[in-house]
Protein backbone atom coordinates (compact mmCIF):
# COMPACT_ATOMS: atom_id res chain seq x y z
CA UNK A 1 0.00 0.00 0.00
CA UNK A 2 1.11 3.05 -0.62
CA UNK A 3 1.65 5.81 2.15
CA UNK A 4 1.39 9.90 1.30
CA UNK A 5 3.08 12.48 2.22
CA UNK A 6 1.19 13.52 4.77
CA UNK A 7 0.77 10.34 6.50
CA UNK A 8 4.78 9.74 6.44
CA UNK A 9 4.52 13.41 8.30
CA UNK A 10 2.27 12.20 11.15
CA UNK A 11 4.10 9.01 11.64
CA UNK A 12 7.10 10.75 12.20
CA UNK A 13 5.08 12.94 14.79
CA UNK A 14 3.93 9.89 16.57
CA UNK A 15 7.68 8.39 16.53
CA UNK A 16 9.02 11.82 17.95
CA UNK A 17 11.68 11.48 14.47
CA UNK A 18 12.20 15.18 13.15
CA UNK A 19 12.39 14.73 9.29
CA UNK A 20 14.10 17.46 6.98
CA UNK A 21 12.01 18.75 4.01
CA UNK A 22 14.64 16.84 1.75
CA UNK A 23 14.03 13.74 3.27
CA UNK A 24 10.79 12.97 2.42
CA UNK A 25 10.26 11.82 -1.10
CA UNK A 26 13.14 9.28 -0.35
CA UNK A 27 11.61 8.22 3.28
CA UNK A 28 8.12 7.99 1.77
CA UNK A 29 9.22 5.57 -1.04
CA UNK A 30 10.98 3.23 1.25
CA UNK A 31 8.09 2.97 3.32
CA UNK A 32 5.92 2.36 0.33
CA UNK A 33 8.25 -0.30 -0.75
CA UNK A 34 8.34 -1.81 2.49
CA UNK A 35 4.13 -2.16 3.01
CA UNK A 36 4.09 -3.38 -0.44
CA UNK A 37 6.11 -6.10 0.25
CA UNK A 38 4.42 -6.24 4.02
CA UNK A 39 1.18 -6.23 2.34
CA UNK A 40 1.21 -9.77 0.76
CA UNK A 41 0.07 -10.87 4.15
CA UNK A 42 -3.43 -9.35 2.84
CA UNK A 43 -4.06 -12.20 1.14
CA UNK A 44 -4.37 -14.48 3.72
CA UNK A 45 -7.73 -15.71 5.58
CA UNK A 46 -6.66 -16.18 8.87
CA UNK A 47 -10.09 -15.95 10.66
CA UNK A 48 -10.16 -18.77 13.82
CA UNK A 49 -6.57 -18.41 13.86
CA UNK A 50 -5.49 -17.35 17.12
CA UNK A 51 -2.63 -14.35 17.01
CA UNK A 52 0.49 -15.37 18.76
CA UNK A 53 2.73 -13.21 20.84
CA UNK A 54 5.20 -15.53 22.48
CA UNK A 55 6.48 -18.83 20.61
CA UNK A 56 5.72 -20.83 23.63
CA UNK A 57 2.48 -19.50 24.27
CA UNK A 58 4.07 -18.34 27.82
CA UNK A 59 2.19 -15.81 30.09
CA UNK A 60 3.69 -12.59 32.33
CA UNK A 61 5.36 -14.75 35.28
CA UNK A 62 4.54 -12.84 38.45
CA UNK A 63 7.04 -12.38 41.25
CA UNK A 64 5.92 -10.75 45.06
CA UNK A 65 5.28 -7.43 45.41
CA UNK A 66 8.98 -7.45 46.98
CA UNK A 67 11.21 -4.57 46.95
CA UNK A 68 14.32 -6.64 45.20
CA UNK A 69 16.34 -4.01 43.46
CA UNK A 70 18.93 -1.47 45.10
CA UNK A 71 18.99 2.08 45.26
CA UNK A 72 21.17 3.14 42.25
CA UNK A 73 20.20 6.50 41.32
CA UNK A 74 23.53 8.32 42.02
CA UNK A 75 25.05 5.67 39.28
CA UNK A 76 21.91 5.83 36.92
CA UNK A 77 22.11 9.79 36.70
CA UNK A 78 25.93 9.98 36.35
CA UNK A 79 25.37 8.84 32.84
CA UNK A 80 22.59 11.13 32.25
CA UNK A 81 23.19 13.99 29.48
CA UNK A 82 21.83 16.57 32.17
CA UNK A 83 20.77 15.59 36.23
CA UNK A 84 20.92 17.71 39.54
CA UNK A 85 20.16 17.14 42.75
CA UNK A 86 18.39 13.95 41.81
CA UNK A 87 16.28 14.97 39.00
CA UNK A 88 16.83 15.09 35.23
CA UNK A 89 16.73 18.34 33.41
CA UNK A 90 14.67 18.92 30.19
CA UNK A 91 13.60 22.07 28.62
CA UNK A 92 10.96 23.80 30.77
CA UNK A 93 7.61 22.71 29.85
CA UNK A 94 5.67 25.15 31.62
CA UNK A 95 5.96 28.97 30.91
CA UNK B 1 47.55 -21.10 18.95
CA UNK B 2 44.57 -18.97 17.40
CA UNK B 3 43.39 -21.40 15.29
CA UNK B 4 42.92 -23.75 17.86
CA UNK B 5 39.28 -24.42 18.92
CA UNK B 6 37.99 -23.34 22.46
CA UNK B 7 38.23 -27.12 23.84
CA UNK B 8 41.61 -27.17 22.59
CA UNK B 9 42.49 -24.05 24.66
CA UNK B 10 40.76 -25.52 27.32
CA UNK B 11 42.98 -28.44 27.28
CA UNK B 12 46.08 -26.12 26.98
CA UNK B 13 44.96 -24.15 29.90
CA UNK B 14 44.49 -27.30 31.86
CA UNK B 15 47.43 -28.79 30.84
CA UNK B 16 49.95 -25.43 31.47
CA UNK B 17 51.03 -25.31 28.23
CA UNK B 18 50.18 -21.63 28.10
CA UNK B 19 48.62 -19.18 30.68
CA UNK B 20 45.45 -17.49 30.16
CA UNK B 21 47.66 -13.90 30.27
CA UNK B 22 49.86 -15.33 27.49
CA UNK B 23 46.52 -16.45 25.22
CA UNK B 24 44.94 -12.85 25.96
CA UNK B 25 48.44 -11.55 24.73
CA UNK B 26 47.81 -13.19 22.15
CA UNK B 27 44.48 -12.67 20.69
CA UNK B 28 45.19 -8.85 21.71
CA UNK B 29 48.07 -8.60 19.66
CA UNK B 30 46.30 -9.94 16.93
CA UNK B 31 43.32 -7.58 17.08
CA UNK B 32 45.64 -4.33 17.13
CA UNK B 33 47.63 -5.98 14.18
CA UNK B 34 44.88 -7.29 11.81
CA UNK B 35 41.43 -5.89 13.08
CA UNK B 36 42.25 -2.62 10.54
CA UNK B 37 41.56 -4.82 7.91
CA UNK B 38 38.15 -6.12 9.11
CA UNK B 39 36.82 -3.47 11.78
CA UNK B 40 35.45 -6.62 13.68
CA UNK B 41 35.96 -4.28 16.74
CA UNK B 42 34.46 -1.46 18.17
CA UNK B 43 35.93 -1.43 21.63
CA UNK B 44 39.08 -3.14 22.81
CA UNK B 45 39.41 -4.00 26.35
CA UNK B 46 43.04 -5.07 26.87
CA UNK B 47 43.45 -3.30 30.56
CA UNK B 48 40.26 -5.27 31.78
CA UNK B 49 41.11 -8.65 29.76
CA UNK B 50 44.65 -8.69 31.08
CA UNK B 51 43.18 -8.46 34.62
CA UNK B 52 40.59 -11.04 33.95
CA UNK B 53 43.18 -13.57 32.37
CA UNK B 54 45.83 -13.48 35.50
CA UNK B 55 42.75 -13.64 37.64
CA UNK B 56 41.40 -16.59 35.39
CA UNK B 57 45.26 -17.90 35.91
CA UNK B 58 44.86 -17.80 39.64
CA UNK B 59 42.13 -19.86 39.53
CA UNK B 60 43.47 -22.14 37.28
CA UNK B 61 46.24 -22.79 39.69
CA UNK B 62 43.95 -23.99 42.43
CA UNK B 63 43.51 -27.53 41.14
CA UNK B 64 39.32 -27.28 42.35
CA UNK B 65 38.81 -25.14 39.56
CA UNK B 66 35.96 -26.67 38.04
CA UNK B 67 34.89 -24.42 35.42
CA UNK B 68 36.05 -25.64 31.73
CA UNK B 69 36.29 -22.07 30.25
CA UNK B 70 38.32 -20.90 32.89
CA UNK B 71 40.45 -18.63 31.01
CA UNK B 72 39.16 -17.96 27.66
CA UNK B 73 39.05 -15.07 25.94
CA UNK B 74 36.00 -14.39 23.79
CA UNK B 75 34.34 -11.14 22.15
CA UNK B 76 31.08 -9.81 23.14
CA UNK B 77 28.69 -8.40 20.68
CA UNK B 78 28.30 -4.67 21.14
CA UNK B 79 24.53 -5.36 22.09
CA UNK B 80 24.77 -6.52 25.74
CA UNK B 81 25.61 -4.26 28.15
CA UNK B 82 29.02 -4.57 30.01
CA UNK B 83 29.19 -2.51 33.35
CA UNK B 84 31.65 0.08 33.05
CA UNK B 85 32.51 -0.48 29.19
CA UNK B 86 30.76 1.44 26.24
CA UNK B 87 28.30 -0.22 25.08
CA UNK B 88 26.82 1.41 21.58
CA UNK B 89 24.58 -0.75 19.92
CA UNK B 90 26.21 0.05 16.98
CA UNK B 91 24.59 3.43 17.15
CA UNK B 92 25.74 7.03 17.68
CA UNK B 93 22.54 7.19 20.21
CA UNK B 94 24.81 5.23 22.60
CA UNK B 95 27.92 5.96 21.84
CA UNK B 96 28.54 7.70 24.95
CA UNK B 97 26.52 4.59 26.74
CA UNK B 98 28.59 3.28 29.80
CA UNK B 99 26.49 0.64 31.53
CA UNK B 100 26.01 0.74 34.79
CA UNK B 101 25.54 -3.20 35.02
CA UNK B 102 26.21 -6.30 32.97
CA UNK B 103 24.44 -8.27 30.96
CA UNK B 104 23.59 -11.58 32.20
CA UNK B 105 25.16 -13.65 29.52
CA UNK B 106 27.79 -11.16 30.68
CA UNK B 107 27.60 -11.72 34.41
CA UNK B 108 27.65 -15.53 33.52
CA UNK B 109 30.86 -15.19 31.64
CA UNK B 110 32.38 -13.70 33.70
CA UNK B 111 31.71 -15.76 36.36
CA UNK B 112 32.99 -18.96 34.73
CA UNK B 113 36.43 -17.20 33.97
CA UNK B 114 36.02 -16.05 30.47
CA UNK B 115 38.19 -13.31 29.52
CA UNK B 116 36.16 -10.81 27.21
CA UNK B 117 38.95 -9.09 24.64
CA UNK B 118 36.48 -6.56 23.50
CA UNK B 119 33.57 -5.11 21.96
CA UNK B 120 32.31 -6.28 18.61
CA UNK B 121 30.58 -4.30 15.66
CA UNK B 122 27.31 -4.73 14.31
CA UNK B 123 24.21 -3.70 12.54
CA UNK B 124 22.56 -0.27 14.57
CA UNK B 125 20.65 -1.85 17.19
CA UNK B 126 20.44 -5.39 15.55
CA UNK B 127 18.56 -3.76 12.21
CA UNK B 128 20.42 -5.25 9.23
CA UNK B 129 22.06 -8.28 7.51
CA UNK B 130 25.27 -6.71 6.34
CA UNK B 131 26.71 -4.61 8.98
CA UNK B 132 26.54 -1.66 6.82
CA UNK B 133 24.00 -0.03 8.78
CA UNK B 134 26.92 0.25 11.99
CA UNK B 135 27.82 3.76 12.91
CA UNK B 136 31.36 2.80 13.38
CA UNK B 137 31.79 1.83 9.73
CA UNK B 138 30.98 -1.66 7.86
CA UNK B 139 33.12 -4.87 9.02
CA UNK B 140 34.57 -7.16 6.20
CA UNK B 141 34.67 -10.58 5.13
CA UNK B 142 37.99 -12.02 6.31
CA UNK B 143 36.88 -14.38 2.84
CA UNK B 144 37.17 -11.77 0.80
CA UNK B 145 37.10 -8.17 1.84
CA UNK B 146 35.27 -6.70 -0.52
CA UNK B 147 32.06 -8.52 0.22
CA UNK B 148 29.73 -8.10 3.44
CA UNK B 149 29.87 -10.29 6.76
CA UNK B 150 26.39 -10.65 7.27
CA UNK B 151 24.60 -9.67 10.38
CA UNK B 152 23.64 -8.07 12.59
CA UNK B 153 26.93 -9.96 14.43
CA UNK B 154 28.78 -9.14 11.67
CA UNK B 155 31.95 -8.37 13.44
CA UNK B 156 31.76 -11.53 16.35
CA UNK B 157 31.26 -13.78 12.96
CA UNK B 158 34.63 -11.61 11.42
CA UNK B 159 36.19 -12.20 14.91
CA UNK B 160 35.71 -15.82 14.83
CA UNK B 161 36.71 -15.80 11.16
CA UNK B 162 39.71 -13.95 11.21
CA UNK B 163 40.94 -15.86 14.04
CA UNK B 164 41.03 -12.71 16.83
CA UNK B 165 39.19 -14.33 19.03
CA UNK B 166 38.25 -18.37 19.39
CA UNK B 167 34.53 -17.95 20.09
CA UNK B 168 32.17 -14.75 20.23
CA UNK B 169 28.70 -14.07 21.38
CA UNK B 170 26.17 -13.01 18.97
CA UNK B 171 22.20 -12.39 18.90
CA UNK B 172 19.83 -13.23 15.89
CA UNK B 173 16.11 -11.85 15.48
CA UNK B 174 15.71 -12.78 12.36
CA UNK B 175 18.98 -14.86 11.39
CA UNK B 176 21.53 -12.17 12.94
CA UNK B 177 23.74 -15.10 14.25
CA UNK B 178 23.26 -17.47 11.98
CA UNK B 179 23.52 -15.63 8.68
CA UNK B 180 27.07 -13.91 9.01
CA UNK B 181 27.79 -17.07 10.75
CA UNK B 182 26.96 -18.74 7.17
CA UNK B 183 28.77 -15.89 5.05
CA UNK B 184 32.10 -15.82 7.48
CA UNK B 185 32.38 -19.83 7.17
CA UNK B 186 32.18 -20.20 11.15
CA UNK B 187 29.63 -22.05 13.80
CA UNK B 188 26.12 -19.92 14.98
CA UNK B 189 23.83 -21.18 16.86
CA UNK B 190 20.42 -19.36 17.74
CA UNK B 191 19.02 -21.47 21.03
CA UNK B 192 15.05 -21.83 21.43
CA UNK B 193 13.48 -18.44 22.29
CA UNK B 194 13.52 -18.03 26.00
CA UNK B 195 16.55 -20.67 26.43
CA UNK B 196 19.27 -17.35 26.90
CA UNK B 197 18.74 -14.70 29.52
CA UNK B 198 17.52 -11.11 27.32
CA UNK B 199 18.78 -9.48 30.35
CA UNK B 200 20.80 -6.65 29.58
CA UNK B 201 20.81 -7.50 26.08
CA UNK B 202 19.53 -4.47 24.25
CA UNK B 203 15.89 -5.10 23.13
CA UNK B 204 15.39 -5.21 19.19
CA UNK B 205 12.52 -6.87 19.19
CA UNK B 206 12.14 -8.60 22.04
CA UNK B 207 9.34 -11.61 21.59
CA UNK B 208 12.17 -12.70 18.85
CA UNK B 209 15.51 -11.88 20.22
CA UNK B 210 18.13 -14.42 21.20
CA UNK B 211 21.48 -14.59 22.35
CA UNK B 212 23.75 -17.24 21.19
CA UNK B 213 27.31 -18.86 20.72
CA UNK B 214 29.10 -17.89 17.80
CA UNK B 215 32.26 -20.32 17.14
CA UNK B 216 34.44 -22.13 14.80
CA UNK B 217 32.99 -25.79 16.15
CA UNK B 218 30.11 -27.28 17.40
CA UNK B 219 31.68 -28.49 20.17
CA UNK B 220 32.41 -24.90 21.20
CA UNK B 221 29.24 -23.63 20.56
CA UNK B 222 28.28 -26.41 23.21
CA UNK B 223 30.89 -25.14 25.61
CA UNK B 224 29.35 -21.84 25.68
CA UNK B 225 26.16 -22.51 26.10
CA UNK B 226 26.92 -24.69 29.07
CA UNK B 227 27.41 -21.30 30.23
CA UNK B 228 25.39 -18.64 28.49
CA UNK B 229 21.54 -20.79 28.94
CA UNK B 230 19.78 -21.09 31.79
CA UNK B 231 16.23 -19.91 33.35
CA UNK B 232 16.30 -16.22 34.32
CA UNK B 233 14.74 -14.21 37.15
CA UNK B 234 15.03 -10.61 35.65
CA UNK B 235 14.55 -11.50 31.98
CA UNK B 236 10.35 -12.01 31.78
CA UNK B 237 10.28 -13.95 28.88
CA UNK B 238 13.17 -16.19 30.56
CA UNK B 239 11.95 -20.04 30.15
CA UNK B 240 12.08 -22.26 33.03
CA UNK B 241 13.40 -25.41 31.34
CA UNK B 242 15.86 -28.25 32.40
CA UNK B 243 19.08 -27.05 30.77
CA UNK B 244 21.11 -30.33 30.01
CA UNK B 245 25.11 -30.18 29.53
CA UNK B 246 25.16 -29.92 25.77
CA UNK B 247 28.29 -31.63 25.11
CA UNK B 248 26.77 -34.84 26.70
CA UNK B 249 25.51 -36.12 23.81
CA UNK B 250 27.83 -34.40 21.01
CA UNK B 251 29.06 -38.19 20.06
CA UNK B 252 25.73 -39.62 19.55
CA UNK B 253 25.29 -42.18 16.64
CA UNK B 254 23.26 -40.80 13.71
CA UNK B 255 21.78 -44.06 12.77
CA UNK B 256 18.18 -43.77 12.58
CA UNK B 257 18.05 -39.57 12.50
CA UNK B 258 15.18 -38.61 10.31
CA UNK B 259 15.89 -35.46 8.48
CA UNK B 260 13.78 -33.07 6.66
CA UNK B 261 14.37 -30.80 3.39
CA UNK B 262 11.12 -28.40 3.29
CA UNK B 263 10.85 -28.34 -0.43
CA UNK B 264 10.41 -24.30 -0.38
CA UNK B 265 13.78 -24.38 0.86
CA UNK B 266 15.24 -25.17 -2.72
CA UNK B 267 13.12 -23.02 -4.86
CA UNK B 268 13.88 -20.31 -7.25
CA UNK B 269 16.32 -17.69 -6.10
CA UNK B 270 18.61 -20.61 -4.06
CA UNK B 271 22.01 -20.09 -5.50
CA UNK B 272 23.07 -23.48 -7.89
CA UNK B 273 26.34 -23.84 -6.36
CA UNK B 274 24.85 -23.45 -2.43
CA UNK B 275 22.64 -25.74 -3.25
CA UNK B 276 25.11 -28.43 -4.65
CA UNK B 277 26.87 -27.81 -1.58
CA UNK B 278 24.06 -28.69 0.77
CA UNK B 279 22.99 -31.81 -1.46
CA UNK B 280 26.84 -32.78 -0.65
CA UNK B 281 25.98 -32.49 3.22
CA UNK B 282 23.16 -34.19 3.08
CA UNK B 283 24.60 -37.58 1.52
CA UNK B 284 27.25 -37.17 4.48
CA UNK B 285 24.65 -37.30 6.66
CA UNK B 286 23.27 -40.22 4.94
CA UNK B 287 26.39 -42.11 5.07
CA UNK B 288 26.13 -41.56 8.95
CA UNK B 289 22.73 -43.26 8.95
CA UNK B 290 20.76 -41.00 8.63
CA UNK B 291 17.51 -40.77 6.61
CA UNK B 292 16.11 -37.75 4.44
CA UNK B 293 12.44 -37.00 3.48
CA UNK B 294 10.97 -33.67 2.38
CA UNK B 295 8.79 -31.91 4.57
CA UNK B 296 6.58 -29.04 3.68
CA UNK B 297 6.20 -25.46 5.46
CA UNK B 298 4.32 -24.39 3.43
CA UNK B 299 3.71 -20.68 5.09
CA UNK B 300 7.41 -19.93 4.05
CA UNK B 301 6.67 -17.17 1.83
CA UNK B 302 4.87 -15.07 4.73
CA UNK B 303 8.14 -15.20 6.91
CA UNK B 304 8.79 -12.13 5.73
CA UNK B 305 5.97 -9.90 5.34
CA UNK B 306 4.75 -11.18 9.03
CA UNK B 307 7.84 -10.38 10.31
CA UNK B 308 8.52 -7.14 8.99
CA UNK B 309 5.54 -5.99 10.92
CA UNK B 310 6.47 -7.54 14.32
CA UNK B 311 9.96 -6.50 14.44
CA UNK B 312 9.44 -3.06 13.35
CA UNK B 313 6.42 -2.81 15.46
CA UNK B 314 8.12 -4.28 18.93
CA UNK B 315 11.26 -2.04 17.61
CA UNK B 316 9.19 1.13 17.76
CA UNK B 317 7.86 0.34 21.37
CA UNK B 318 10.99 -0.75 22.65
CA UNK B 319 13.30 2.46 20.83
CA UNK B 320 11.01 5.05 22.04
CA UNK B 321 13.35 4.73 25.50
CA UNK B 322 15.92 6.76 23.30
CA UNK B 323 14.28 10.18 24.65
CA UNK B 324 17.53 12.15 25.19
CA UNK B 325 16.96 12.61 28.86
CA UNK B 326 17.95 9.77 30.60
CA UNK B 327 21.07 8.43 28.91
CA UNK B 328 22.67 8.34 25.13
CA UNK B 329 22.48 11.27 22.63
CA UNK B 330 21.00 14.22 23.23
CA UNK B 331 21.02 16.81 20.66
CA UNK B 332 22.71 20.61 21.24
CA UNK B 333 20.63 23.05 22.44
CA UNK B 334 16.89 21.58 22.63
CA UNK B 335 14.48 24.68 22.24
CA UNK B 336 11.51 22.89 23.54
CA UNK B 337 10.82 19.02 24.68
CA UNK B 338 8.93 18.03 21.84
CA UNK B 339 12.99 19.96 20.35
CA UNK B 340 14.73 17.71 22.31
CA UNK B 341 12.80 14.43 21.37
CA UNK B 342 12.96 14.49 17.76
CA UNK B 343 16.25 16.03 16.82
CA UNK B 344 18.02 13.72 19.61
CA UNK B 345 16.02 11.13 17.92
CA UNK B 346 16.47 12.45 13.87
CA UNK B 347 20.24 13.13 14.94
CA UNK B 348 21.27 9.56 16.94
CA UNK B 349 19.37 6.89 14.96
CA UNK B 350 20.82 6.21 11.19
CA UNK B 351 18.47 5.52 8.29
CA UNK B 352 17.43 1.60 8.76
CA UNK B 353 16.59 2.60 12.51
CA UNK B 354 14.31 5.23 11.44
CA UNK B 355 12.86 3.04 8.82
CA UNK B 356 12.33 0.22 11.02
CA UNK B 357 10.60 2.96 13.70
CA UNK B 358 8.35 4.29 11.20
CA UNK B 359 7.32 1.29 9.87
CA UNK B 360 6.38 0.07 13.57
CA UNK B 361 4.49 3.14 14.20
CA UNK B 362 2.47 3.14 10.92
CA UNK B 363 1.64 -0.91 11.76
CA UNK B 364 0.59 0.30 15.60
CA UNK B 365 -1.32 3.47 14.62
CA UNK B 366 -5.16 3.42 14.98
CA UNK B 367 -6.91 1.96 12.52
CA UNK B 368 -4.02 0.03 11.12
CA UNK B 369 -3.51 -2.62 14.13
CA UNK B 370 -6.13 -5.26 12.95
CA UNK B 371 -4.56 -5.12 9.30
CA UNK B 372 -0.75 -5.28 10.31
CA UNK B 373 0.12 -6.21 13.56
CA UNK B 374 -2.89 -8.46 14.49
CA UNK B 375 -2.74 -10.38 10.86
CA UNK B 376 1.08 -10.46 10.99
CA UNK B 377 0.57 -12.61 14.62
CA UNK B 378 -2.24 -15.05 13.18
CA UNK B 379 0.74 -15.63 10.41
CA UNK B 380 2.98 -16.48 12.85
CA UNK B 381 0.74 -19.09 14.57
CA UNK B 382 0.47 -20.36 11.11
CA UNK B 383 4.10 -20.60 10.70
CA UNK B 384 4.60 -22.24 13.89
CA UNK B 385 2.03 -24.55 12.98
CA UNK B 386 4.21 -25.45 10.30
CA UNK B 387 7.32 -26.75 12.22
CA UNK B 388 4.65 -28.30 14.49
CA UNK B 389 3.74 -30.47 12.03
CA UNK B 390 7.20 -31.13 9.99
CA UNK B 391 8.71 -32.16 13.82
CA UNK B 392 5.81 -34.90 13.82
CA UNK B 393 7.54 -36.54 10.28
CA UNK B 394 11.25 -35.92 11.04
CA UNK B 395 13.97 -35.13 13.89
CA UNK B 396 15.58 -32.03 12.63
CA UNK B 397 14.90 -30.02 9.35
CA UNK B 398 18.14 -29.12 6.63
CA UNK B 399 18.76 -26.46 4.27
CA UNK B 400 20.83 -23.69 3.25
CA UNK B 401 20.84 -20.86 5.27
CA UNK B 402 20.94 -18.10 2.86
CA UNK B 403 20.04 -17.97 -0.69
CA UNK B 404 23.52 -16.60 -1.78
CA UNK B 405 27.09 -16.27 -0.87
CA UNK B 406 28.13 -13.24 0.75
CA UNK B 407 27.37 -9.92 -1.24
CA UNK B 408 29.37 -7.24 -2.02
CA UNK B 409 29.39 -4.03 0.13
CA UNK B 410 27.12 -1.47 -1.21
CA UNK B 411 25.84 -4.01 -3.36
CA UNK B 412 22.02 -3.83 -1.56
CA UNK B 413 22.76 -1.06 0.80
CA UNK B 414 20.27 1.25 -1.06
CA UNK B 415 17.38 -1.31 -1.49
CA UNK B 416 16.31 -2.07 2.04
CA UNK B 417 13.60 -4.84 0.17
CA UNK B 418 16.04 -6.29 -1.37
CA UNK B 419 18.22 -6.79 1.69
CA UNK B 420 15.42 -8.24 3.64
CA UNK B 421 14.55 -10.96 1.00
CA UNK B 422 17.93 -12.85 1.56
CA UNK B 423 16.84 -13.74 4.85
CA UNK B 424 14.62 -15.88 3.40
CA UNK B 425 15.68 -19.13 5.15
CA UNK B 426 16.02 -17.71 8.91
CA UNK B 427 13.12 -15.35 9.71
CA UNK B 428 10.51 -17.95 9.87
CA UNK B 429 12.96 -19.90 12.40
CA UNK B 430 12.48 -16.95 15.08
CA UNK B 431 8.97 -16.38 14.18
CA UNK B 432 8.25 -19.55 15.34
CA UNK B 433 10.60 -19.70 18.75
CA UNK B 434 12.67 -22.78 17.32
CA UNK B 435 16.48 -23.18 17.57
CA UNK B 436 18.34 -23.03 14.20
CA UNK B 437 22.37 -23.54 13.32
CA UNK B 438 23.90 -22.82 10.74
CA UNK B 439 27.47 -24.89 10.06
CA UNK B 440 30.39 -24.28 7.22
CA UNK B 441 29.54 -27.16 4.46
CA UNK B 442 31.38 -25.72 1.77
CA UNK B 443 32.69 -23.16 -0.80
CA UNK B 444 30.97 -21.22 -3.69
CA UNK B 445 33.37 -18.68 -5.65
CA UNK B 446 35.94 -19.34 -2.79
CA UNK B 447 33.05 -17.65 -0.05
CA UNK B 448 31.78 -20.21 2.23
CA UNK B 449 28.60 -21.85 2.68
CA UNK B 450 25.93 -22.07 5.74
CA UNK B 451 23.95 -25.42 6.46
CA UNK B 452 21.62 -24.83 8.58
CA UNK B 453 19.74 -27.08 11.13
CA UNK B 454 16.49 -26.47 12.51
CA UNK B 455 15.38 -28.45 15.40
CA UNK B 456 12.31 -29.01 17.79
CA UNK B 457 11.76 -27.01 21.03
CA UNK B 458 14.84 -27.14 23.65
CA UNK B 459 16.61 -29.58 21.28
CA UNK B 460 19.83 -27.79 20.78
CA UNK B 461 21.68 -30.54 22.08
CA UNK B 462 20.85 -32.94 19.58
CA UNK B 463 21.75 -30.39 16.87
CA UNK B 464 24.98 -30.09 17.99
CA UNK B 465 25.33 -33.96 17.94
CA UNK B 466 24.33 -33.47 14.46
CA UNK B 467 26.82 -30.82 13.80
CA UNK B 468 29.85 -32.42 16.02
CA UNK B 469 29.65 -35.91 13.94
CA UNK B 470 29.34 -33.63 10.47
CA UNK B 471 32.48 -31.77 11.90
CA UNK B 472 34.62 -35.02 12.35
CA UNK B 473 34.18 -36.37 8.82
CA UNK B 474 34.52 -33.02 6.66
CA UNK B 475 36.69 -30.48 7.26
CA UNK B 476 35.00 -27.28 6.10
CA UNK B 477 34.87 -25.93 9.86
CA UNK B 478 39.22 -26.03 10.20
CA UNK B 479 39.40 -24.20 6.56
CA UNK B 480 40.44 -20.14 7.19
CA UNK B 481 40.33 -17.40 5.12
CA UNK B 482 42.64 -16.49 2.97
CA UNK B 483 45.88 -14.92 4.77
CA UNK B 484 45.18 -16.51 7.86
CA UNK B 485 48.27 -18.00 8.69
CA UNK B 486 48.24 -20.89 11.93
Amino acid sequence: MAIDREEIEKIATLARIKLDEQQIPQVTQSISDILALVDQMQSVDTDGVTAMANPLDATQRLRPDEVTERDERDAFQGIAPNAESGLYLVPKVIE
Amino acid sequence: MHTKTIAELVRGLHNRDFSSEELTRHFLRRIEQLDERYNSFISLTAEQALAQARQADQRLADSNETSLLCGIPLAQKDIFCTQGVRTSCGSKMLDNFIPPYNATVIQRLNDAGCVSLGKTNMDEFAMGSSNETSYYGPVRNPWDRECVPGGSSGGSAAAVSACLAPGATGTDTGGSIRQPASHCGVTGLKPTYGRVSRYGMIAFASSLDQGGPMTRTAEDAALLMNVMAGFDEKDSTSIDHAVPDFTTNLNNDLKGLRIGLPVEYFGDGLDVGIQNAIEQAIKTFESLGATVCDVHLPHTNLAIPAYYVIAPAEASANLSRYDGVRYGYRCEDPQDLFDLYTRTRAEGFGDEVKRRILVGTYALSAGYYDAYYRQAQRIRRLIKNDFVAAFEQVDVIMGPTTPTPAFKLGEKSTDPVAMYLGDIYTIAVNLAGVPGLSIPAGLVDSKPVGLQIIGNYFDESRMLNIAHRFQQVTDWHKQTAPGIDS
